[in-house]
């Protein structure tokens, strides 16, 4: 088959919602698509983990704190599950290892700002969590397979993240009045940030119309930040707590909440490096690499050694 | 690191329960076939998703060809009286 047909045969699959394997032909475009998108999702999943690790210990029951463990745990499955899918697209769990650690990868910016109160455990879980269910659950749906797949495993699991986070805030919001400020407090840092986690406006979005052709996205980045914003505002007001968004109110015409204009000059200097914990992630996740390097090997050289033994012992066998 | 050695990658199948067959449930890398039928339990059945893994080495799995899977399976593609519709028989037939 030529080029030519190749690619028609490829866009009349995305056409007619068939998914791509990994062995089909794929455009080279679509491919790097895929490895930037789907490794970046991997990287935020591996980073995602250090904010939450960070109150593991310090979680105010056992069962906070086991519940807390089991989230951080389901987290780096995710980011296997999803290092895997971009593995079948023909890049190495090394190289994109090497490209988070280089700096080179991004991943979800939200992960660079800190976690200072317990109540920030509750605040990721009910908003960052929730935001990341809101991007993912149309994935579930992406024209790469071994990606869908991925996302259907990761949104079920994924849902006992938000519930768990929006519990704990509930639990403050209906303690004394220093808890529901600390519940508050809480609202008020992650508020902003979680609405970035959608990306920059559809305008200023240089990807989304070839994803969405492609029907990797199913959904803009400004019609899932609107959806989040109408499901977040009644649940702000189950909790008693206010949204920090002196523009926030309903258009009726719309149908939509309308809200505030996000803080993009923000938004740009944690991309690009500045935001308030970006180096400290970047060098914990190095150091982990580096402290971790050993067990690799060893591993490594243990496999090498048993196998040694067990072929060892057939030869022996043999000549019985 | 500076040696370059990568742990292999496995498949993982599951057996959610007793009496289902083994499905795949997808991949991972580890050393050996026992540390990775430990992660596969670790990454892929947290949830009291199996009773019993598989895992073999990727390289060992041969796979059909997409690019010929039109022509591979054409044989099956005009045997219709293989389906028990292709049987035109009278209603007053029960029982088959």
């Amino acid at each position: 088959m030529g080029p030519q047909q190749l690619l028609e045969k490829f866009n009349a699959r995305i056409e007619q919602d068939i998914r791509i394997e990994p062995k089909d032909w794929m455009p080279d475009d679509y491919r790097k698509t895929l490895i930037r998108q789907i490794s970046q999702h991997a990287h935020s999943e591996i980073v995602g983990m250090l904010p939450e690790a960070n109150w593991i210990t310090r979680a105010p029951s056992l069962k906070r704190k086991a519940i807390l463990l089991a989230k951080v745990q389901d987290e780096a499955g995710h980011g296997l599950y999803l290092y895997c899918a971009a593995e079948t697209l023909n890049i190495s769990r090394e190289t994109m290892i090497e490209q988070l650690l280089s700096g080179q990868a991004k991943y979800s910016s939200i992960f660079n700002y800190p976690t200072i109160s317990w109540a920030d455990m509750g605040a990721i879980g009910w908003l960052v969590d929730g935001a990341a269910i809101m991007n993912q659950v149309p994935l579930c749906r992406a024209s790469y397979g071994p990606y869908a797949r991925g996302m259907v495993r990761i949104c079920k699991e994924e849902s006992f993240h938000q519930r768990q986070g929006y519990e704990i805030l509930l639990t403050l919001c209906r303690g004394s009045k220093e808890q529901k400020a600390m519940a508050q407090d809480a609202l008020n840092r992650w508020w902003w940030p979680s609405l970035m986690m959608f990306g920059p406006n559809d305008d200023q979005s240089p990807h989304t119309a070839q994803s969405m052709k492609w029907k990797i996205k199913r959904f803009s980045n400004d019609e899932l930040r609107q959806k989040f914003v109408d499901i977040c505002k009644q649940q702000a007001d189950i909790l008693g707590i206010t949204i920090p968004d002196p523009d926030l109110k309903w258009n009726d015409e719309r149908g939509h909440y309308d809200f505030g204009e996000i803080n993009w000059g923000e938004f740009w200097n944690v991309v690009n490096g500045n935001g308030p914990c970006n180096k400290e992630r970047l060098a914990a996740k190095i150091k982990a690499h580096e402290d971790g390097a050993w067990v690799r090997e060893a591993a490594l050289v243990f496999a090498a050694k048993q196998k040694k033994k067990n072929s060892d012992k057939e030869v022996k066998l043999e000549t019985v | 690191m500076d040696q370059k050695k990568e742990e292999p990658l496995w498949e993982v199948f599951i057996r959610s329960r007793q009496g289902l067959e083994h499905k795949h449930a997808g991949s991972l890398h580890a050393a050996d076939a026992q540390m990775a039928i430990e992660n596969a339990r670790d990454v892929y059945t947290r949830r009291m998703e199996g009773v019993s893994i598989w895992v073999v080495e990727s390289k060992y799995i041969h796979a059909t060809n997409p690019d010929e899977a039109e022509s591979f399976f054409e044989p099956a593609n005009d045997k219709i009286y293989r389906h028990p519709t292709f049987y035109d028989l009278p209603d007053e037939l029960k029982y088959m």
